[in-house]
């Protein structure tokens, strides 16, 4: 698909809970043409600190309204100005950008890892890979109990695992603490978005249990495009730019020390 | 409509508005926002002999009404840009500028030796005022003597428009502009990126892997628009007018200043389409003021 600069309408902005809101945003063309993974670009009006516009994953996409969202976590001044926007406003949003997730067969196992709002890719991915007919698995990390979101949304395409930091819902740990990652049930494929120290741990369990494993990287990005230079990770092939050639990894073709 | 043609040296721009190098890529990255044929040119992503990987993320930080960058050239050499990138920019129906870049005078004189061989490329950029690199760079644009001997020796092996891209890192950025154009500059760009810092209170650390940086966008305006101005004064060859850049008065400042054309850089990030906007901007301010040919605009500050 085609990039493009659009006005989009805000159709609705719903607060998850004190810092988590989902912006739904109406497109002209076709939602269907986005892959699980791509993410959108946004200018931030009212925040007059905020002059680079902010990535976000696409959450999911909706083909009957024709409509995308976003899921935001309120962290600093342009993340909170956003929160604020109101349904019947504008956002001025460069999109889709970026790679997705390899898509499974019909039939694979995969396990669908999300931690913090690294969680918001994981909807568009679990729908679109049960529609396939893959056998889905999420599983989702979060400091407590009052920071997990959208549990029963994602029960709607996948058996959901869950953990806490401070065992308030679920397994007490971190993802890779949750049973599902022992190894006993073979996944064709991990895929993991979250904080970098959540992403290289579940890259150390796919060693460990010889799963593939796709990790999408969030780095600083000034143009979202491929032409600032400024988002680069290290690979066995040089610096790639994660907004081009990303976000999505596989880890095998990272420099990581894992 | 009104006449936005201008001329540098040779070149004939259909508008004077351009791109600039490092933050356009090779101009196919905004092949899906707009027709970039409609530009007065673009320059290239600054281009070097010899791969060159960069510096370590994180390689940007975004400041007050600006950005800090610290890219360092990454860029897969001249071979690479020969073979791959050449091919897909010659179909462009518009000025297409390589920005060239070396850490000795051998390595400016080869690249451009190259370059000179591409039928396409209709003038080089010569970057003088790298401040991410460790070697060459900057060094070659803040020092008049250094500045005019590249500009000297590159002078000999290239017949087609020569613009040399000023350093604003300088004390009296009018002199160096005098020493490159009394070595054979058919043009001067300017400016290249302030150097400058930002650090991350909480973790008491640098927020670039380099810990300076070049700081680009709407909060080095003023300073870009006074050193066009000062330049513009002091040579009789056409200045190209960049720095903070974000629309069409931006644009028409800098040529009321004295540029007779301009580069938008950071602002192709935030909007892509900021060019085309520019290009019909300027229209709007002419056909308002009354000018039918934006030549009569050049230099005409009002004192
Ligand atoms: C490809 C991609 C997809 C993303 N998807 C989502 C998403 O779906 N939902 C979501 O809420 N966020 C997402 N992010 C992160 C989001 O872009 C940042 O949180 C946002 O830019 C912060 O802007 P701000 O002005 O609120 O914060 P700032 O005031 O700029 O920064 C506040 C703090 O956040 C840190 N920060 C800023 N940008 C990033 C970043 N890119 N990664 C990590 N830390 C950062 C800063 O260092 C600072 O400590 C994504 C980032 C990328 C690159
Ligand atoms: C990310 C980035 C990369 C750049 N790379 C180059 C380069 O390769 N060569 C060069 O001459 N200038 C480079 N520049 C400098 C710009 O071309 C321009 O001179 C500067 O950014 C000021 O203009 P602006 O404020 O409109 O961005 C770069 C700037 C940025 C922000
Ligand atoms: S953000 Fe500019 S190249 Fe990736």
């Amino acid at each position: 698909m085609k990039k493009e600069v659009s006005n989009l309408l805000v159709t609705k902005n719903i607060a998850l809970n004190h810092d988590n809101f989902l912006i739904e945003l109406k497109a002209d063309s076709p939602v269907e043409q986005i892959l699980p993974g791509q993410f959108v670009n946004v200018k931030v009006e009212k925040s007059p600190n905020t002059f680079l516009r902010r990535p976000f994953s696409v959450h999911d996409t909706y083909p009957v309204t024709n409509s995308l969202s976003i899921l935001v976590k309120a962290i600093g001044d342009g993340t909170k100005a956003l929160s604020a926007i109101k349904e019947g406003q504008y956002l001025d949003v460069v999109f889709p950008l970026g790679n997705g997730f390899k898509m499974p067969s019909k039939g694979e196992t995969v396990l669908l890892i999300g931690g913090g709002v690294g969680i918001a890719p994981m909807m568009h991915l679990a729908r679109i890979s049960k529609e396939i007919g893959a056998d889905v698995h999420i599983l989702l990390g979060a400091r407590t109990l009052n920071d997990h979101i959208l549990i029963e949304e994602f029960k709607r395409y996948g058996k959901v695992h869950l953990t806490t930091d401070d065992g308030s819902l679920g397994k007490k740990g971190f993802v890779t603490d949750h049973p599902v990652m022992d190894g006993e049930i073979r996944f064709s494929r991990y895929q993991c978005c979250g904080p970098d120290p959540m992403m290289q741990a579940v890259a150390r369990k796919a060693k460990q249990n010889e799963t593939e494993c796709e990790v999408s990287l969030e780095n600083m990005m000034a143009c979202g495009f491929g032409v600032c230079l400024c988002c680069v990770t290290k690979t066995h092939e040089g610096n790639k730019c994660v907004c081009t050639e990303g976000p999505v990894f596989n880890i095998n073709d990272l420099e990581w020390q894992i | 409509m009104a006449d936005l043609r201008v001329k540098i040296d040779k070149l004939e721009l259909k508008n004077p508005v351009m791109t600039a190098s490092g933050t356009f890529g090779n101009g196919v990255e905004f092949d899906d926002f707009f027709n970039v044929d409609k530009l007065g040119g673009i320059i290239l992503k600054g281009t070097t002999l010899n791969h060159r990987e960069g510096n370590d993320y994180p390689r940007m930080a975004e400041t007050p009404s600006g950005m800090l960058n610290a890219v360092g050239l990454q860029n897969k050499g001249v071979d690479y840009f020969c073979d791959h990138i050449y091919p897909k920019v010659e179909k462009y129906d518009t000025n297409v500028i390589v920005n060239v870049n070396g850490s000795t005078i051998e390595e400016y004189i080869a690249l451009t030796e190259r370059i000179n061989e591409l039928q396409r490329i209709d003038a080089i950029e010569l970057n003088i005022s790298c401040p991410n690199v460790k070697q060459g760079g900057m060094a070659f644009g803040t020092s008049c003597p250094m500045a005019e001997q590249v500009t000297k020796e590159v002078r000999k092996v290239y017949d087609k428009t020569l613009i040399v891209k000023l350093s604003p890192n300088v004390t009296n950025i009018a002199e160096i502009a005098r020493g490159v154009e009394s070595q054979g500059a058919d043009a001067v760009s300017l400016v290249n990126t302030f150097l400058g810092m930002a650090i991350d209170a909480e973790t008491r650390k640098p927020m670039l892997s380099t810990v300076t940086g070049g700081l680009s966008g709407p909060a080095i305006k003023p300073i870009a628009l006074r050193m066009v101005w000062q330049v513009a004064q002091a040579v009789k060859i056409p200045v190209i007018g960049i720095g903070g850049i974000m629309d069409a008065t931006d644009a028409i400042e800098f040529i009321l200043a004295g540029a007779s054309a301009v580069q938008v850089g950071t602002a192709n990030f935030v909007e892509p389409n900021t060019t085309i906007n520019i290009i019909e901007g300027l229209d709007v301010y002419l056909e308002k003021h009354n000018y039918n040919n934006i030549n009569n605009l050049i230099g005409g500050l009002q004192l």
